[in-house]
C-alpha cells in the first residue's frame, strides 16, 4: 500500500498577480479524515480546485498512491477515484434519485450510442444499495431532487461521491445550508465513510464539527500552510490561533504540532 | 428484490401522492374540459361540436372536424416533437417554421412530375432529367434539409455558446430567405402522383394490413408514431436522461462528464429533421409548396409544448405532455371555427393562450420550489 493517498508538493496557484496559493505541502494517509480550515480568501478552496482539476495549477506537483497525475478537468479526477461535493451541489433537480447517482456514467443494457436503452432496474437497485451503505435515508427515491429537503439533497450528493469514489471524497463545506438535524445526519454519513476506510478531506469554517470529525486539521493562511495538527493534540482556541496568526511560530513556516 | 426504501418509516410524504398525480392526467382533463365547453357552445346553436348532426350522412362523429383536427395536429405536432426535446435540455428554437417553409420548396421541387393534363409542368423548376424521380429524393433531399439547418442550430449554440433564441432567430430570417430564393417567390406544384400519396393515400392500412383504415391522414399516422417513439427515447434511453439532466442544471450535467456541447448539437438537429419531415407531409397533402409556408408554425409548436406541461425553463415536461397540448391548441383554435368566432379574434385569443400557460407554468413552478 502506498505511503499516501493524496500527496501535493509545492502546489502553487496564482491568478495574475494574486497569490492564492504557495508552496502548499499535502498529505493524506490511507483511510485517514482531515479538514481544511482557514479564514476566508486562505486558499482552502484554490487548493482543492487544483487537486479537483478544476483549474489548472501554476506550480507543484499532486501525487496520487505515490504517482504524478495531471488532471486535464474534473472529469480526469474522477476518473481517477476522487469523488467531490461542491457547495453548490450540481445535481440535477428535476430527476430521480437514481439518474442523479448515475449522472454521466448511466448503466444501459445495450449500447445504441446515444439512444442507448437504460437499465434502470440496475441503476435503481445499486442506489439503493449506495443510499443504505452511507446509512442515507430518503423516503421516495423515485421522486424528482426538487421536491426533496436540504439536508436530503445533500445526502444524496454525498452518497454519490461516496458511491464511486475508489480514491478520496472531498466535501467543500457540505453543512454550510443546512440545519441542525440535517447536519447531524451528514456528520452521521462523514462518520460512516470513515469506518468503511474511504479517506476524506473536509473543508468547513465549523471548528465543532471539525474537531468532532476528522483525524488530523490542516489550517490554511494568506495562501500558504499555516500547519497541520493532530485531533487529539488540540483544541478549538489552538486552531482559532493558528487561522488568525497569533500563534504559528515563524510567519510561513509550517508548524507541526 | 423488495423495497429496502420504504423501511425508513412513516415518512410517505404529500410529494409521494404527488408523483402519483402525473402533470399530463391535468392537461388531458383540461382537453376533455375544453371539448365538453365546445360541445355546449355548439348545442346551443343546433349544432355539435364532437358529433354528427346532419341525418343525410352515415356515422355517429362530426368526421370532417375531426379530421381537420387531426390533420393541425399532426403537422404542427411533428415540430412540437422536436420544439419539445429543445425546451427540455433549456433552449428554445424560433426556426422551425422557417426550415418548414424551405424544406418545402426544396424538396417539392424534387418531387415535380413532367406532363400535366399533357402539357409540359408550368411551374418546373428543373429539366426533365429531374423530373419524375423516385419518392425517395424528395424525402432524402427534404430530410438533409431539415439536418443541416438543425445541424447550424445546434452548431452555433454548442460552440459559439451564444443563446439559442439568438440562432434560432437568426436561422429563422435566413431561412425564409432560402424559401423565396430558391423559385423566387414563386409556388411550386404539380408534384408526382407517389410524392401526393405520401399524405393522401392510406398508410395506417398497409401497416395493419387493412384491418384498420384513415384515408387521407397519412400525417396523423406519421405523428403518433414519430411521438411513441419519441416519448419512449425519452424516457427509456441515455439520450432522453441527458437531455433532462441538462435542462435542469447545465453545469451539473458538464461536471458529470456528460458532453453537454455534442448532446446539444443532436437535439438541435433532430428537431431541424422533424420540421423536415413536417414539411415534406405539409407540401404533400397541399399538393404544392409556396415560400411562406410553415410561418408562425414555430410559435405554435412552442405553444403546444408549453400547454401540455413543457417548462421553458427546462429539464420538464414530456412528449405524451406536447401531443396532448397539441391537441388542445388544435381543439381551441378548430372551436373557435365551430361557433364562427371571427378569425381575427382566434389569432388574438391565440396570443392569450400561449401567454397563459406560460404564466401557469411560473405559477406551478413557483409552487413546487416553495414545497
Amino acid at each position: 500500500m502506498s505511503q499516501y493517498i493524496l500527496e501535493t508538493r509545492g502546489l502553487t496557484k496564482h491568478y495574475g498577480g494574486v497569490h492564492a496559493l504557495e508552496d502548499a505541502n499535502f498529505t493524506l494517509a490511507p483511510g485517514e479524515h482531515v479538514a481544511v480550515v482557514g479564514d476566508n480568501g486562505a486558499g482552502k478552496s484554490t487548493f482543492v480546485r487544483q487537486i479537483t482539476g478544476v483549474e489548472q495549477k501554476t506550480g507543484g506537483q499532486i501525487f496520487i498512491d505515490d504517482k504524478e497525475v495531471h488532471f486535464a478537468d474534473p472529469l480526469d479526477a474522477r476518473k481517477a477515484g476522487i469523488e467531490t461535493v461542491f457547495q453548490n451541489l450540481a445535481l440535477a433537480d428535476d430527476l430521480d434519485v437514481p439518474s442523479n447517482l448515475f449522472l454521466g456514467r448511466e448503466i444501459f443494457r445495450f449500447p445504441l450510442g446515444p439512444f442507448s436503452w437504460l437499465d434502470r432496474r440496475q441503476m435503481r437497485d445499486r442506489t439503493l444499495e449506495a443510499l443504505k451503505k452511507t446509512a442515507v435515508k430518503i423516503p421516495n427515491i423515485d421522486n424528482a431532487i426538487r421536491n426533496m429537503s436540504g439536508g436530503q439533497r445533500q445526502c444524496v450528493a454525498i452518497a454519490r461521491a461516496a458511491a464511486f469514489a475508489s480514491k478520496l471524497v472531498i466535501m467543500d463545506e457540505p453543512t454550510a445550508a443546512l440545519g441542525v438535524q440535517e447536519t447531524a445526519q451528514v456528520e452521521n454519513i462523514i462518520r460512516g465513510l470513515k469506518n468503511r476506510g474511504i479517506p476524506l478531506i473536509l473543508i468547513s469554517h465549523n471548528l465543532r464539527q471539525v474537531l468532532d470529525l476528522v483525524d488530523r486539521i490542516w489550517v490554511f493562511r494568506r495562501g500558504r500552510i499555516a500547519g497541520a495538527v493532530d485531533r487529539d493534540k488540540t483544541s478549538g482556541n489552538d486552531i482559532v490561533s493558528m487561522i488568525t496568526g497569533v500563534k504559528s511560530g515563524v510567519e510561513g513556516e509550517p508548524t507541526f504540532v | 428484490m423488495s423495497q429496502p426504501a420504504q423501511d425508513s418509516g412513516g415518512q410517505k410524504s404529500d410529494a409521494t401522492a404527488r408523483r402519483s398525480w402525473p402533470n399530463e392526467l391535468n392537461v388531458f382533463m383540461a382537453l376533455v374540459v375544453i371539448v365538453v365547453v365546445f360541445e355546449f357552445l355548439n348545442r346551443f346553436n343546433g349544432g355539435s361540436f364532437l358529433f354528427n348532426m346532419r341525418d343525410n350522412m352515415p356515422g355517429l362523429f362530426n368526421e370532417q372536424r375531426l379530421n381537420v383536427i387531426a390533420l393541425q395536429v399532426a403537422i404542427t405536432g411533428i415540430i412540437a416533437l422536436g420544439v419539445t426535446q429543445v425546451i427540455i435540455i433549456g433552449g428554445i428554437d424560433l426556426s422551425s417554421g422557417s426550415i418548414v417553409g424551405a424544406t418545402a420548396m426544396i424538396a417539392m421541387s424534387f418531387g415535380q412530375t413532367a406532363i400535366v393534363n399533357g402539357n409540359p409542368n408550368p411551374k418546373a423548376i428543373f429539366g426533365p432529367e429531374l423530373m419524375d424521380l423516385p419518392v425517395v429524393v424528395p424525402i432524402a433531399v427534404g430530410v438533409l434539409c431539415g439536418l443541416i439547418a438543425g445541424l447550424i442550430n445546434g452548431l452555433l449554440i454548442a460552440y459559439t455558446r451564444i443563446p439559442s433564441f439568438i440562432a434560432t432567430l437568426g436561422m429563422m430570417v435566413s431561412a425564409r430567405g432560402v424559401a423565396h430564393w430558391w423559385s423566387n417567390g414563386n409556388p411550386i406544384s404539380f408534384p408526382t402522383q407517389s410524392y401526393g400519396g405520401l399524405s393522401n393515400g392510406d398508410v395506417l392500412g398497409s401497416l395493419t394490413f387493412g384491418l384498420l383504415h384513415w384515408s387521407g391522414q397519412n400525417p396523423a399516422v406519421v405523428f403518433a408514431l414519430l411521438a411513441i417513439l419519441f416519448q419512449v427515447i425519452m424516457v427509456y434511453t441515455v439520450y432522453g436522461k441527458r437531455s433532462y439532466a441538462i435542462g435542469s442544471n447545465e453545469a451539473a450535467a458538464r461536471m458529470s462528464g456528460i458532453n453537454v456541447s455534442r448532446h446539444k448539437v443532436l437535439v438541435y438537429t433532430i428537431a431541424g429533421i422533424l420540421s423536415a419531415v413536417a414539411a415534406i407531409l405539409l407540401t404533400s397533402k397541399n399538393l404544392t409548396a409556396q415560400a411562406g409556408m410553415g410561418v408562425m408554425y414555430e410559435l405554435d409548436a412552442i405553444a403546444m409544448a408549453v400547454i401540455g406541461g413543457v417548462s421553458l425553463s427546462g429539464g420538464r415536461g414530456s412528449i405524451v405532455g406536447t401531443v396532448l397540448g397539441a391537441m388542445i391548441f388544435s381543439v381551441i383554435i378548430s372551436g373557435f371555427t365551430s361557433i364562427k368566432l371571427d378569425p381575427y379574434y382566434q389569432e388574438m385569443v391565440k396570443g392569450v393562450i400561449i401567454v397563459g400557460a406560460v404564466i401557469l407554468d411560473q405559477w406551478r413552478q413557483r409552487r413546487s420550489t416553495r414545497s
